[in-house]
């Protein structure tokens, strides 16, 4: 351990106590009143000291997370925080996802969700006293045992010991379960004393995740369970006007065709029967208003709007007249088509509906609010409908869905039909699926000074609002996730005269958020705009950002340490270039330098990014690492390929042929990630990679051709020489 | 009645000869280790090796694999001892995991036909395989890993 390192951890502390937000530790008897599942581990537990751990007599510990596990790491970073306090030994734990219920509402944001970056830091006290409360009752059970004082007590890896006196956990759990429960927080443990924070393990799903032994949605199976395969409308949201099942009902396997809300699902024995049975329907269609939507035509619009005034996001001074005073407006405009989240895992949900229960399989990120949707659809109780959260073969936002589109879907089909089914979406299920990141535009002008400094800035953004009709819909002002990046923009912050203005048009496709959510499209027009002025400045990008972000302490630091790190103004060799953008999001600072040629025919290579985070507390750095390095590959697929279209509004998408995903050849060799020596706020790291990709791109291939690239996806701009 | 050997098992499935390898595999066998992508060899999560070729199971028809050797993710190793599961841990690879068993068993056959390949050879052999994560940075190291520890011990 390194001086550095364990002042990092000693002002970690600090941190940590300030992070307290709401810690509700629910009593064993409280617990079993909302009937935790009946895993095979809670089976034989004995102490069960608080919502997310149980103690059998054989030792074993289940942990259950309030979070789901998406590709992100929090399997491994949870319970990384309840083995810090609890001094677990690591081969008896279990780990399952909590199901819906109250003690796993998210801490901040009030409903049982992963999404925003934000488990770590939002857990980070409640499961470290999660495992602390249970060792603390641990000890007091083994001290009575003993005959000692608790004071006198130590644990270490699943023992009490005292002296020469020693319990294993499984032996004290049933007199740990007879105390009172704790009703104060325990004294956490001091950074001084982390055996796993800010070092980390291995993940601890990566075992079943190389022998094919991870159970994902798509992987249930039990007897009598059928698939359902959904013919779904060629325009979004159209009704069933009739359909003639006769030849589909004729193909071997096909058990039954229902008609659903959303379409037709044809039941069958197996995926592949389901799926030729939906070749051989007939169905017309009642064509609903999303028909009028052409997205090409829809940016025009968007355009015209974001060159108008719209609702007030950020104020200060004059903008117009500020304009109007400077020595020189540069004006830009940026535009950003649909994006659909493919996640590798097609949507799909196991409903099994039987005796006035209902079951649901699949992997989500809000299980409280399918379970909700579920009984709604059936007219249950909530708790009649039990939810199990597999493993989420991907998520990036799409399987947190106020809708529950998939769930109500799936449970639609098991009403309708009264089978027990899987409901599978093909690929181009998928990519027609809607709930798309909304197309925006954002019309920029900014004025200099004489040194080039922005005087004022007068931003405009067009797009359609995700949280319109959900319960985050604000009920007075704009909608922050739109312009987010950009309202809080340090940038923003030192100009006399700005303005940034929103127009949220109502239409009838369903967006939702993307991976970075508004910051997918504001990062690229504030590190777009802040390179073209420097360039106009005659100011090399990194030293210019410097200056205007000389009061941003934790962008600067990103910044100077991605700069550093990727030798900023060495030589490189002939042919490549160098671009950089730093932004913030998700409480995260995180600065990509991305070294890049462009060849003859126009085609942009990426041959290598440079990243530096600054998230505070880094509780699992390697964890952080991976994450930078996925938002990275995340962003160069969103960059220079992501776009849906809507012609007539159909989407003229359908699989990876023609929504192109990056592949292993199309990303970079080699991607470095450093994480600032940080004792700040912690923030998340599953998003804050993604934003400044494509501005860092863009700035490269400026850097290369002199090109600006300003329309999103990059692919779609000719750089041939 | 279509036989098959699977991860050197016997299997005899009631299935018609045009189904997919993948749904025989997953919907009739059950073996999900192998898994649903795309439906058009286009991402390669359902990456089998048929007679040591790898091949995308999700248009490999049942009729071509009768008779013939499947290696399915659930049989590259009986332990998870292959030097690309060893490597794939050592490099804590895998982020959402569905699409890495395509990835280990497209990896294997260019480690088997390739015991040093270079990065150039690993974009070759690895392209087909899309992951949504993007961890390939931890792949191209894994392959790297495991053709030394391919070297150092053979298979075990």
């Amino acid at each position: 351990m390194t001086t550095s390192r364990r002042g990092f951890l000693k002002t970690g502390a600090m941190l940590g106590g300030s992070l307290i937000v709401s810690f509700v530790v629910p009593g064993a008897k409280r617990l079993a009143a909302m009937g935790l599942p009946g895993t095979d581990g809670a089976a034989a537990a004995v102490f069960t000291p608080n919502a997310y751990l149980s103690i059998g007599a054989d030792d074993s510990i289940q942990v259950w997370l309030a979070h789901v596990e998406m590709g992100q790491g929090i399997w491994t970073t949870l319970t990384m925080l309840i083995a810090e306090e609890l001094d677990a030994d690591w081969e008896k734990i279990k780990i399952v996802h909590a199901p819906p219920g109250q003690p796993y509402v998210h801490t901040v944001y009030g409903l049982q969700i992963t999404g925003g970056s934000s488990t770590t830091w939002s857990e980070f006290d409640r499961y470290r006293q999660a495992g602390a409360t249970a060792r603390t009752l641990l000890v007091d059970a083994a001290a009575k045992k003993f005959g000692v004082s608790p004071a006198d007590c130590r644990t270490e890896n699943g023992m009490v010991i005292a002296g020469d006196k020693k319990a294993r956990y499984g032996e004290l759990a049933a007199a740990a379960a007879a105390l009172p429960p704790l009703t104060e927080p325990v004294q956490l443990r001091p950074p001084s004393e982390w055996k796993y924070i800010g070092k980390g393990v291995k993940r601890l799903d990566a075992p079943v995740k190389v022998n094919g032994q991870a159970k994902f949605g798509m992987d249930m199976q039990f007897p009598g369970l059928l698939t359902a395969v959904v013919a779904h409308p060629p325009v979004y949201g159209s009704k069933v006007k009739s359909f003639d099942d006769s030849k589909a009902r004729q193909i071997q396997g096909v058990r039954n065709v229902v008609q659903i809300p959303t379409g037709v699902a044809v039941i069958a024995d197996n995926f592949w029967a389901a799926k030729k049975g939906r070749a051989a329907l007939q169905v017309s269609w009642e064509t609903g208003p999303n028909v009028n939507i052409d997205s090409k035509a829809q940016l025009q619009e968007f355009k015209k709007l974001a060159a108008t005034k719209g609702e007030k996001a950020a104020e200060k001074g004059d903008a117009a007249s500020g304009l109007s005073k400077a020595s020189k407006v540069l004006e830009a405009e940026f535009t950003f088509p649909y994006l659909a989240h493919t996640p590798m895992e097609p949507q799909n949900v196991t409903v099994k509906v039987e005796n006035g229960k209902c079951e649901i399989w699949t992997g989500t990120q809000m299980p409280g609010n399918d379970q909700q949707v579920a009984a709604k659809i059936l007219g249950f109780n909530p708790e009649q409908v039990s939810v199990h959260t597999t493993f989420l073969g991907g998520g990036f936002g799409r399987r947190a869905n106020f809708a529950s589109d998939f769930v109500a879907e799936a449970v639609n089909i098991a009403k309708a039909s009264g089978q027990f089914i899987k409901m599978v979406w093909t690929r181009e299920d998928d990519i027609h699926g809607a709930y798309y990141r909304p197309s925006f535009v954002h019309n920029v002008r900014v004025g200099v000074d004489g040194e080039g400094k922005p005087v004022a800035w007068l931003h405009n953004i067009a797009g359609q609002s995700i949280m319109a009709g959900t319960p985050f819909e604000p009920k007075e002002g704009v909608d922050g996730s739109s312009v987010e990046g950009v309202n809080d923009s340090p940038y923003l912050a030192a100009i006399p005269d700005h303005w940034v203005g929103l127009h949220s048009p109502r239409l009838q496709l369903p967006v939702l958020w993307y991976r970075s959510v508004g910051h997918t499209h504001t990062a690229m027009a504030m590190e777009g705009m802040i390179d073209e002025l420097a360039h106009n400045a005659g100011k090399d990008p990194v030293e210019y950002r410097r200056m205007l972000l000389k009061d941003h302490p934790r962008h600067l630091a990103a910044l100077n340490l991605a700069a550093e790190k990727s030798g900023w103004g060495q030589p490189l060799p002939a042919g490549r270039f160098r671009g950089v953008a730093v932004h913030e999001s998700f409480l995260s600072y995180v600065a990509h330098v991305v070294e890049l040629s462009v060849d003859e025919q126009g085609a942009i290579k990426i041959h290598r990014v440079v990243s530096a985070v600054d998230c505070g507390l880094a509780v699992n750095p390697d964890g952080v690492r991976a994450q930078i390095e996925s938002g990275v590959n995340f962003g160069i697929s969103t960059a220079l390929y992501g776009e849906i279209t809507l012609d007539k509004g159909v989407v003229r998408q359908s699989n990876f042929h023609d929504y192109r995903i990056a592949r292993m050849n199309d990303t970079p060799t080699t991607i470095e990630v450093h994480i600032v020596n940080s004792t700040d706020k912690m923030g998340g790291v599953g998003e804050p990679g993604v934003p400044p990709v494509a501005p860092a791109i863009a700035n490269a291939v400026f850097a290369a051709t002199g090109k600006r690239l300003r329309d999103l996806p990059f692919c779609n701009t000719n750089l041939k020489a | 009645m279509i036989k098959l050997t699977i991860n050197q098992k016997e299997h005899t499935v009631d299935a018609s000869p045009d189904m997919p390898l993948l749904w025989v595999l997953r919907d009739i066998v059950g073996l999900t280790g192998t898994k649903f992508g795309c439906g058009m060899a286009q991402c390669g999560a359902c990456t089998v090796h048929l007679n040591g070729e790898a091949v995308r199971s999700c248009v490999t028809l049942l009729s071509r694999a009768a008779g013939q050797q499947i290696v399915t993710i659930e049989g590259l190793s009986p332990d998870s001892t292959h030097p690309l599961q060893r490597a794939w841990l050592e490099e804590d690879v895998p982020q959402c995991g569905y699409c890495q068993s395509g990835q280990i068993m497209s990896a294997a056959v260019l480690l088997r036909e390739n015991p040093h390949p270079s990065d150039a050879d690993i974009d070759d052999a690895m392209s087909g395989n899309i992951c949504r994560c993007g961890t390939y940075p931890r792949i191209r190291k894994a392959i790297h890993l495991a053709a030394k520890l391919q070297q150092e011990g053979g298979n075990k």
